[in-house]
């Protein structure tokens, strides 16, 4: 018989549940074949020993104890704004403007501390910080969100528009607000008084946001699974039709989901300027606002998965950095080996949710 | 006919989805100038075992043959070039092309569309099709759509067809003719196959019929020498009745009180037109009419998820007091104390959460109770269990999401959450549609019940059969509008069928 009747070489079907421990032992497969796959490109494309690369990125993200710090704390920054997303993402709203959003409540925290400064308390100017930095992110969500409730717009063009809206009016303020005159950035704000300063705990530079956004994420994680609003975020995100025939009312929870997003992204942009930096940069939030949707889709929008996924991406960029210092290789090298190693993870998702039937050996050939 | 060579033969067909075996062993013959019949309920995989014969999934195990040569059917154009056509139960057409743009799409070869027009209306005439090549699919009505499917796959010379549920969108008077062009095609010596759940349908078109239980081939045999009785005690696997119990109404008092309603869709056509009746407690009132007829408004406009245009919708308590359903919102209504079930056509879509798993499923209803910000998962759980155990709902167990779950299965869930909340009025849409016969008179059985309980049931049906049996009083609708309302007992099928089709039927003549 000809050709065409013999058996396929192999094909795909879909697997039921899989137990999770063999889900995990696939993703951590993925994890070190990823890795075996890194080490082998990284020898032919530079000549380097791979082993000497892994400890390297390794040593990037653990070489110190300040090194150590600096990665919590960009743990800690990117799993914020992660959490912001989520909520909005488990009701498939797709909110890109996490970055706007992050970086208008900077703007609002710098804001206060420039203005209020030298009229208020230390403690009073922290306060209004708060209130307005929150409310900035929110206010920048819930355009975005308005619209798409009432007219149903599409809020991923949107919120993505709003980023630029948001980076242009921060451009504008630092020049409104420069100093030195003429250096065109706003430098240190407060520097002597050190008013809306957050206060440090301890010795500790870096603790007081770690804290604060694992307080944010426990809390996010109660609201989304434990609470009615959380129960009306996921019948929404699955089926509106669903929400309104039990009398959900779709636009509200749209609205009321959007500004917590935009909140705890205000939060963010509050840390990023209060606590860590002291300083407002069109480039402050560091493209957390993206790098975000991915942390967010890895966890499957779980809050406390994401304390991982965000590890790895953070993990993984320290490490680069540190490869392209030490061996003198562009910094893009690290930024592949990034990508590699996020390809062999998103694509075990694949074998989780599918097997491969192969031809059997001896099989009838035509 | 025991001499023929068949012209499929499917031997040892094993499919397995997971842990779920679709199709065990299969062995299933298929011969020309025949009419088979494929029986099963629901999750039975028949639809399974014809997907693999039109290339849709690959069977894991097994041979199958084509006029007792060997093949391998990979793809469904594999499918085609065997002559092998199915028409699936949700049409694939394009709405925005014609019937004859729809024929030859992705066909190779120039793009002649009259000569397509042209083989097209020989295929029509010689079986006695009314397709108009020219016509726009989103100008046709479902049974012309199914049409449409049918010459799709003979123009591409298919000489083996397979039918998946024909009938479920069709009228009477639809469904005769399809038959005829299926008896039309089967004297032309082609072979069909005709997946089914009515038995009158098997009795009246097939030539033998093919039984197949929880994926297993169990017995196959010329139609005449079997009837309904015996072919249901094959499917189900042991003796049960066909008859569908009709209680006497136990003091009928109005309940929902429909005056004059007129609704429109967003796109400004008129779907209800001055539609006036009254459902009684302790009574099921049936809807009839071809679907799109305005059933979906009607029963969404009662539950408050439909603008209205005009007229009033009026509930009626015990103590007589009438309250407007208007202008309120499922949650609004609700407040009021009136507890009002419905069951929509779309279970997955509407009345489900089809990720969800069965607790949370049960909590869509009861979630927003007590003050607390978190909600109470206990109950629902609870719930669920009682469900399960109380209508053999067949599931792994409450963690699963319900979109795992057979059709069958989805409804029960679905109608045990809406009959949890002790409803005095209860609206389905197609309860049935798609369920096997098991599951079937399970439903029915659990509206009786709830019409002995005093509840005012709105039964949306296709099947008149079922209507004709199970409701007292028959409302049928045509084209938004009361073509009439007649009692259940004694009313004819033909009648109601006419009605269905012209305002007011052949009664008045």
């Amino acid at each position: 018989m000809n050709n065409k009747t013999r058996t396929p070489l192999f094909h795909v079907s879909k697997r039921g549940l899989l137990p999770w421990y063999k889900a995990w032992a696939i993703r951590a497969a993925a994890l070190l074949l990823a890795l075996v796959a890194c080490g082998v490109i990284t020898s032919l494309v530079t000549g380097q020993n791979p082993i000497q690369v892994y400890a390297a990125i390794i040593n990037g993200s653990f070489g110190s104890p300040r090194k150590i710090w600096v990665l919590l704390q960009n743990i800690a920054m990117l799993l914020c704004v992660s959490l912001a997303v989520t909520p909005a993402f488990r009701m498939r709203c797709w909110n890109l403007g996490a970055e706007g959003q992050a970086l208008i409540g900077g703007l609002a925290a710098a804001a206060c501390m420039i203005l209020l400064g030298k009229t208020l308390p230390n403690w009073a100017v922290i306060a209004c910080m708060c209130v307005a930095s929150l409310a900035a992110g929110a206010l920048w969500a819930a355009i975005p969100a308005v619209f798409k409730a009432r007219w149903n717009t599409n809020e991923t063009l949107f919120t993505l528009m709003m980023n630029y809206v948001a980076t242009q009016l921060v451009a504008y303020y630092c020049v409104v607000w420069e100093s030195p005159k003429g250096s065109g950035t706003i430098g240190v704000i407060n520097p002597s008084t050190e008013i809306g300063w957050f206060p440090q705990i301890g010795s500790y530079k870096y603790l007081l946001n770690i804290l604060i956004v694992a307080i944010v994420c426990v809390a996010m994680y109660i609201y989304l699974n434990y609470s009615k609003h959380g129960y009306e975020i996921a019948v929404v995100g699955e089926s509106e039709r669903t929400a309104r025939y039990v009398g959900i009312k779709v636009d509200r929870v749209i609205i009321r989901t959007m500004l917590l997003s935009g909140a705890v992204c205000g939060l963010a942009g509050l840390l990023l300027v209060g606590s860590t930096n002291h300083t407002l940069t069109t480039t402050i939030v560091d493209g957390r606002g993206f790098t975000a949707v991915m942390v967010s889709w890895l966890a499957k929008f779980n809050p406390i998965w994401m304390i991982l996924t965000s590890f790895l991406i953070v993990f993984l960029g320290r490490g680069s950095g540190e490869i392209a210092t030490k061996f003198g290789l562009n910094r893009s090298f690290g930024d592949i080996l990034t990508g590699l190693i996020l390809f062999f993870i998103i694509g075990s998702e694949f074998f989780i949710n599918y097997q491969i039937h192969f031809r059997k050996s001896g099989g009838k050939e035509g | 006919m025991d001499n023929k060579t068949p012209a499929v033969k499917m031997r040892n067909i094993t499919k397995t989805f997971g842990p779920v075996v679709a199709n065990d062993k299969v062995w299933l013959d298929i011969y020309r100038g025949e009419i088979l019949a494929l029986l099963g309920e629901n999750g039975s995989g028949k639809t399974t075992l014809m997907n693999m014969l039109s290339g849709i999934y690959f069977p894991d195990e097994g041979e199958i043959s084509i006029d007792g040569k060997d093949v391998v059917i990979r793809s469904p154009k594999d499918a085609f070039d065997l002559g092998i056509g199915m028409i699936h139960q949700h049409f694939k057409l394009v709405d925005v092309l014609t019937a004859a743009e729809n024929v030859v799409l992705g066909l190779p070869g120039k793009l002649d569309l009259k000569a397509a027009a042209k083989k097209i209306r020989e295929i029509c005439d010689a079986y006695g099709f009314e397709v108009d090549p020219e016509q726009k699919i989103y100008d046709m009505s479902v049974s012309q759509k199914q049409t449409v499917e049918i010459v799709k796959v003979l123009y591409r010379g298919a000489d083996i067809l397979i039918l998946d549920e024909p009938t479920a969108v069709l009228t009477p008077q639809e469904t005769d003719k399809l038959f005829a062009v299926l008896r039309n095609m089967r004297d032309d010596n082609k072979a069909i196959v005709i997946i089914t759940h009515k038995m009158h349908e098997v009795e009246a078109l097939s030539d033998r019929v093919a039984v197949l239980r929880h994926g297993q081939f169990i017995g196959d045999m010329p139609t005449k020498t079997t009837n309904a009785q015996e072919m249901t005690n094959m499917m189900v696997g042991h003796a049960v009745t066909l008859n569908i119990d009709r209680p006497e109404p136990v003091d009928p008092k109005p309940r929902i009180v429909v005056k004059g309603l007129t609704v429109r869709s967003i796109d400004g056509i008129l779907k209800l037109d001055d539609v006036s009746f009254t459902a009684n407690s302790g009574e099921i009132l049936g809807i009839a009419g071809i679907s799109g007829c305005g059933q979906k408004e009607l029963l969404e406009s009662i539950a408050g998820l439909q603008p209205v245009e005009k007229g009033s919708i009026e509930y009626i308590g015990d103590d007589g007091s009438a309250e407007q359903l208007i202008g309120k919102d499922p949650l609004a209504i609700q407040r009021m104390g009136v507890s009002l079930s419905f069951v929509p056509e779309d279970r997955l879509g509407m009345g489900l959460v089809a990720n969800m798993d069965l607790g949370d499923n049960m909590m869509l209803r009861s979630f927003r109770s007590g003050r607390s910000v978190f909600t109470d998962r206990k109950t629902p759980r609870q719930l669920a269990l009682d469900v399960v155990e109380e209508l053999d709902v067949v599931t792994p167990g409450i963690t699963t999401p319900v979109r795992r779950l057979s059709g069958g299965n989805v409804q029960k869930v679905l109608v045990g959450r809406e009959i949890a909340s002790a409803p005095t009025v209860l609206l389905t849409a197609y309860a049935v549609r798609g369920l096997d016969i098991n599951s079937s008179y399970t439903i029915y059985d659990l509206i009786n019940k709830q019409k002995k309980n005093g509840v005012a049931v709105i039964y949306v049906g296709e099947d008149l059969d079922v209507l004709l049996e199970l409701a007292d009083r028959i409302l049928v609708l045509c084209g938004g509008k009361v073509s009439g309302i007649v009692p259940g007992r004694g009313a004819k099928k033909r009648d109601v069928g006419m009605m269905m089709t012209k305002l007011g039927g052949n009664a008045h003549e």
